[in-house]
């Protein structure tokens, strides 16, 4: 009997067990996303202009300098902030003024974000300034956008290209602005 | 802090004590997290390699060679690949309850402080080969993981915030990226057997293989599993879609909703804060109690005959030369900071011997706190209270039942670390010396002794297969051994009374021989 019972018992904690692995395994579902959704992705790498004008070196400067180091400007290595913004239907969905990387602020600006939208039509736009200038853009791209439900559309930047990529999660369409 | 430690002990007490009826406490799983932990390990390592003889490093080909693994011998790689998912989270399930449990029963602390520490890579490189598994397949699933986990890892600013985009569109995902998921998929596993060696470096004889008939209970349970649920991809990554739906391996994943939820810069300081704290434990208030002082070893009774060191269950002794110029090869050599005070060194001591009369008690190896000299004074003094014909001395681990009973007139009671600690030859002094009628040795949990082998060690000297032994002239009827973890005061109940009835008979029978030989 007490044999029995011991079977039984531990039939029923290795099924329990099965049970706890199996089924977290891969269940409850998590929703990452609604259904009725689409999302941007807005992916920036980019150097914008340097803080500082180049200044000419004077014939004395360049001799006092090793042969190899003998470069005609003297560059300021700080970069100016990049400011982004991302206007959807006319709304701000994202405007951030995003420094240079480096303790130096000399390297590339990085913007890496994730809007979760309705799907639908929209009235996306992008805009960049990346110099000093205090009014108006230096990139902008604007376009109308059908957004399927789950799509990943990516705003990308590729300054040779031109500008702002809108790269459509359909068919990869790709607009230069 | 404590309060949920000692909520987790009771929560484990009454587990154990179900689980010792249905396994058997040589079998119950919960002493054998470990060994169980290392038996999953194995079966991902078996199931792996095999599965790496037909997988494909490629965009398409990954999710393709895994369809035909799954599907077109679904017999043999199909089960395969189900034995190295769930056994992956049976490892997950293992080492979290192992850590719980630890954490409960407070090994953490003192010399235990680097098997703890060292857990903590550990978890980190289990977690790492999983997440770095489940990327390969290259499903829906992986893809989400993919990009959660490189835009987690872009968040830290060394990183440079670039990685996330490898994953922005299709175009930019390279075949590359599969050989990286693979060498990360099997060094890190490999290197985790190299921790796992570290882990159990300061560990005396470690189980790392789980009883027989467990293993196969397990991995007869891995099997069904397998059979009945087989491990499926979800739909193949598409980078142009967003995956919604995701059917999570929670064992694995559950921090990646946290990260949509909570966002990346908290998760890593939840991640940070948890291994701090993991890390910290050992050193961290409520402390307990001031830690014991470790054993001390006097030359002057030492012969160096090996058995503590042998016995030591912390390898916190070692032999070393001879440094006193008495004629033996060795010395015992006791490492303070890997001895947690358990004594089971000085009940292996053979000059622990409390019948010496010519030169003081004092052992080759002995517990500052509890001298064996010091207990045998107890052990007058807790003889001189009892009363009544059946008088008791009990000898008991503080971890069990009994150290917690209210006083009864022909029960004495003497704690002591563990009752590994006892040399035999007490057993003998008392019921020789009529200190007592009977002896009970009260330790804690048969499957799982809290000092690792203090109940094996006992049984053995007990039945006399392990020195130093208990002499044959020592009435076994008036001995009684109980192992009963703290939540069950009903068995120690029931065992008292019928070794008071016992020893209640015997004094009976005696009394009637006599009375037989003075009327003859």
């Amino acid at each position: 009997m007490a044999q029995i019972f011991r079977w039984s018992g531990q039939a029923i904690i290795y099924a329990a067990m099965g049970l706890w692995l199996g089924y977290f395994a891969n269940q409850p579902v998590y929703v990452h996303l609604p259904p009725d959704q689409g999302l941007i992705k807005l992916s920036v790498v980019h150097g914008a202009q340097r803080k500082g004008a180049c200044r000419k070196r004077t014939p004395e400067e360049l001799a006092a300098m090793n042969p190899n180091m003998r470069t005609p400007y003297d560059c300021p290595r700080e970069r100016l902030p990049v400011r982004i913004e991302i206007l959807l239907d006319g709304e701000v969905l994202y405007d951030r003024s995003v420094a240079a990387t480096g303790l130096a602020h000399g390297g590339s600006t990085r913007a890496y974000e994730r809007f979760a939208v309705a799907s639908g039509q929209h009235e996306l736009v992008a805009r960049m300034v990346d110099s000093a200038r205090t009014e108006g853009f230096d990139f902008e791209h604007a376009a109308t956008i059908d957004l399927a439900p789950g799509e990943n559309f990516v705003i990308d930047f590729r300054a040779e290209a031109g500008g702002f990529l809108f790269e459509d999660g359909a068919d990869s369409i790709e607009t230069p602005g | 802090m404590m309060y949920v430690k000692r909520i987790l002990r009771l929560m484990f007490a009454w587990l154990e004590s179900g689980l010792d009826r249905i396994f058997t406490p040589a079998c119950n799983p919960l002493y054998h997290l470990g060994a169980l932990g290392f038996l999953y390990y194995w079966v991902v390592a078996a199931t792996g390699i095999y599965l790496f003889i037909f997988f494909d490093t490629g965009i398409t080909e990954a999710y393709d060679s895994i369809e035909s693994i799954t599907y077109e011998q679904w017999y043999l790689g199909g089960v395969m690949r189900s034995l190295h998912r769930y056994a992956s989270d049976g490892m997950i399930a293992m080492m979290m309850i192992h850590i719980l449990r630890e954490f409960s029963l407070d090994r953490y602390r003192g010399a235990r402080w680097f098997t703890w520490f060292t857990g903590l890579p550990i978890l980190w490189m289990v977690y790492a080969a999983g997440i770095s598994g489940y990327w390969m397949v290259w499903d829906m699933l992986a893809q989400y993981i993919a990009i959660a986990t490189t835009e987690w890892l872009d968040w830290l600013p060394i990183v440079g915030g670039t990685i996330a985009r490898n994953f922005l569109n299709p175009d930019r995902l390279d075949d590359r990226f599969f050989t990286l998921m693979v060498f990360m998929h099997i060094f890190v596993p490999l290197f985790l057997l190299f921790v796992l060696w570290i882990h159990l470096q300061r560990v005396t004889k470690p189980t790392i293989n789980p009883p027989r008939l467990l293993a196969g209970g397990t991995l007869l349970m891995l099997f069904v599993l397998s059979v009945l649920k087989p491990a499926e991809s979800q739909a193949p990554a598409n980078l142009d879609l967003v995956p919604s739906r995701i059917g999570l391996d929670w064992f694995y994943l559950p921090a990646y909703p946290l990260m949509d939820v909570l966002g990346n810069g908290a998760v890593w300081g939840l991640a940070a804060l948890g291994t701090f704290l993991i890390a910290a434990l050992p050193w961290l208030p409520p402390l307990r109690r001031a830690t014991a002082r470790a054993a001390t070893v006097d030359l002057g009774n030492c012969n160096g005959c090996t058995r503590c060191a042998a016995d030591c269950p912390y390898a916190a002794i070692m032999m070393g030369a001879r440094t006193d110029g008495r004629p033996f090869d060795r010395q015992a050599v006791v490492a303070s900071e890997l001895c947690v005070g358990c004594g089971i060194c000085v009940g292996s001591c053979p000059t622990a011997m409390p019948f010496r009369r010519a030169s003081d008690l004092v052992p080759g190896i002995d517990l500052p706190d509890l001298p064996v000299r010091g207990l045998r004074d107890r052990i007058h003094a807790a003889a001189q209270e009892l009363s009544g014909d059946s008088r008791i001395m009990v000898f008991a681990c503080p971890h069990g039942y009994v150290a917690s009973t209210p006083r009864q007139p022909h029960v004495a009671v003497l704690t002591i670390p563990c009752v590994g600690m006892l040399p035999p030859a007490f057993l003998d002094y008392v019921l020789s010396r009529r200190l007592a009628d009977g002896v009970m040795l009260s330790g804690c949990s048969e499957g799982e002794c809290h000092n690792r082998y203090g109940i094996r060690w006992t049984i053995e000297r007990l039945a006399r297969t392990r020195d130093p032994m208990l002499r044959e002239r020592v009435p076994r009827e008036r001995i009684e051994v109980i192992w009963a973890p703290a939540v069950e005061g009903w068995t120690y109940r029931r065992r008292m009374a019928d070794f008071a009835l016992r020893l209640g008979r015997l004094a009976n029978a005696k009394t009637g021989e006599h009375l037989s030989d003075v009327t003859k």
